[in-house]
């Protein structure tokens, strides 16, 4: 069962009408085949013409999409040998950051992602993708082991944010941010991140700190939840869509404002009606960015990649 | 000014409710014990209530002047460009922005100087409250990595006194790569070898304590400082429990392991002398006032907005 979003309405009906006339035809009914052609034709039509002008905040739905891949669907698809790891050696394992080894195209690579998901289980296992201080500590250890070991590190960002918990604070989020951010920084390999869902503040750059960094069409990335932003400067969570708008937090945003470094085109209507194709899609691209940081060395990665955060919020929107 | 003035007169008056009629600019009531103090008093004491301790708030000019031996100098900032998204809420952000630096008096919501601390050279950054809470953008990105690189050149270890909201939402992603920003800052005084003290007041959150303020080689904080990631608001809403008391303030992160101390404002130059003495070499700096400490080139202009 598909789960559609509210402005995906009209797209719901016609396909339920099609899915209706086949059932129809599969039962024995009369043949409606030249029906369901117009109606399949028109569907589409309304689907690329509602995709082709989402606004932020339709955005942001798509990118919170129940159905959209996740990190972990990334990992399954595009990386083989998955040998995941665990732990922050010093209190816990947090699931909302996962990671580990494994291969990428034939070469050896780390992997991090913050991982929603899928069903209810999954979700609170996983608390919903929002990491606590452990799953921070957690990545810098697989950042910093793949630096010492020459690998690659592909991270997958699909979060809320950091988690806001009494626990959280008293075992230093702040500092478990910081110090992910600066794992990112340092690290003598090349780093590709991709934002695939929601970018959520601090605990989206905490894993995003790379050398490139991409983000898929739908995707958002912002320094606050459009919900969180309208509280607080319209005083009303109602506010959540103009929000969205003011805080330009759309892939062609970034794109403009030289905040990442590609946007990656999503299958009409979005990841989660055709996740293998947008997986692959990121896979590609991931593969095409690193063919030339891999032939740079530690050195000249980390140096490079400070004078382009660096270089970051001196530019205008156009 | 005898007894009666300074102390009864205001006890008698916050009594009967009668603080309307004190010139503002002469008797300050305390936010936390609500007693009335007498401005010289209070700028005596710097800014902490005589009767209760309370730490108040204080700008970012007095942080330098209270910290730095006098004589020190402010460094000419680089300009950010002022409003990267054209944001605008229910008022523009442009407009918010001019009206901040005229309240204020300065650029944006970070000053940066640099000169002695008990004759021991130093770069101390400070954070203004006042100007739009403290909040991170690309401008107070710039000053954090302008005063590292000042502390580089100089050789001289960097102070930074925080307060701030977090990140600065008008700036939208923009306000968010400060952070990695002033994650490079840090790491250049460290690599370089100088020490990086961060001093934490209230309130510091957000964005800033999860980037460079967290980065300290030693970690300070005020009495009774507010200091966090979330803002209490969301992690009540989040956990619906009731927040343990003395949560997020310096002494609760002191017993969680996250600082290294908390100093009370009025010991807070001789430690900070102390720590730089402790951790650098003895030099011995001669003062001549002829002699300049060398600066920063000329800051660059702006970026043309719009990449291409």
């Amino acid at each position: 069962m598909r789960h559609f979003l509210d402005f995906e309405k009209p797209i719901a009906e016609l396909e339920g009408r099609i899915e209706e006339l086949r059932r129809t035809t599969d039962a024995g009914g009369i043949d409606v085949a030249e029906e369901v052609a117009k109606l399949r034709d028109k569907a589409a039509a309304l689907l690329k013409a509602t995709y082709a002008k989402l606004s932020p905040w339709q955005k942001t739905l798509v990118a919170r999409h129940p159905d959209r891949p996740h990190a972990s669907d990334y990992i399954a698809a595009l990386v083989e040998e998955f040998t995941p790891l665990a732990g922050d050696r010093a209190f816990a394992d947090d699931a909302a950051v996962i990671g580990g080894l494994g291969r990428f195209r034939g070469r050896a690579v780390a992997v991090l992602g913050t991982e929603k998901g899928k069903d209810t289980e999954s979700r609170v296992r996983h608390n919903f993708g929002m990491a606590r201080p452990e799953g921070y500590r957690k990545a810098r250890r697989i950042i910093e082991l793949a630096g010492r070991f020459d690998l690659p590190i592909l991270s997958f960002v699909d979060t809320a944010g950091a988690f806001p918990g009494i626990d959280a604070e008293a075992r230093g989020q702040a500092e478990a941010i910081a110090r992910s951010i600066e794992a990112c920084l340092d690290a003598p390999v090349p780093f590709v991140a991709t934002i695939i869902g929601e970018g959520g503040s601090g605990g989206a750059i905490a894993l995003a700190a790379a050398d490139r960094v991409l983000m898929l069409e739908h995707a958002i990335y912002s320094v606050i939840s459009p919900e969180g932003c309208a509280s607080i400067l319209w005083r009303d969570a109602a506010q959540a869509a103009t929000a969205a708008e003011a805080l330009k937090l759309t892939a062609d945003d970034l794109r403009r404002l030289a905040l990442v470094d590609a946007v990656v085109p999503e299958p009409m209507g979005g990841a989660h009606r055709e996740p293998g194709v947008a997986i692959a899609a990121v896979g590609e691209k991931v593969a095409e960015c690193l063919v030339p940081l891999q032939a740079l060395d530690g050195a000249t990665l980390r140096a490079r990649r400070r004078e382009k955060f660096l270089e970051m919020g001196r530019h205008s929107i156009a | 000014m005898n007894w009666i003035s300074e102390w009864a007169l205001p006890k008698i008056k916050t009594l009967f409710g009668a603080s309307r009629e004190v010139p503002e600019n002469l008797w300050h009531k305390c936010p936390a014990c609500e007693q009335m103090v007498f401005h010289r008093d209070l700028e005596r004491a710097l800014h902490v209530c005589p009767n209760c301790g309370h730490h108040w708030r204080v700008g970012a000019r007095q942080r330098l002047d209270y910290t730095l031996d006098p004589g020190w100098q402010r460094i000419e900032l680089p300009k950010a460009p002022p409003d990267p998204l054209r944001f605008r809420d229910q008022r523009r952000y442009a407009e918010r922005l001019r009206e901040a630096q005229m309240k204020v008096g300065q650029e944006d919501a970070v000053i940066v100087g640099h000169g002695t601390i008990e004759g021991q050279r130093a770069v101390a950054a400070a954070f203004e409250f006042a100007f739009m809470g403290g909040s991170m953008g690309a401008g107070v990105g710039e000053a954090i990595v302008s005063a590292a690189k000042l502390a580089v050149l100089q050789d001289a270890p960097l102070i930074i006194f925080t307060a701030s909201g977090g990140a600065r939402m008008q700036e939208g992603a923009v306000s968010l790569m400060q952070m990695p920003r002033t994650v490079i800052a840090a790491r250049m005084v460290k690599e370089a070898g100088l020490p990086f003290i961060t001093v934490l007041c209230d309130p510091t959150t957000g964005g800033v304590t999860a980037s460079f303020a967290m980065l300290g080689d030693v970690q300070i904080a005020e009495p009774g400082a507010l200091i966090g990631f979330a803002g209490a608001r969301v992690i009540e809403q989040t956990v619906r429990e009731k927040l343990p008391e003395g949560f997020q303030r310096a002494e609760y992160l002191l017993a969680h392991g996250i600082l290294d101390m908390v100093v009370k404002r009025a010991e807070m130059r001789a430690t900070l002398a102390r720590l730089i003495g402790l951790l650098r070499v003895p030099e011995v700096v001669v003062p001549d006032a002829d002699a300049p400490f060398e600066a920063l080139p000329a800051p660059e202009p702006a970026a043309a907005p719009g990449p291409a």
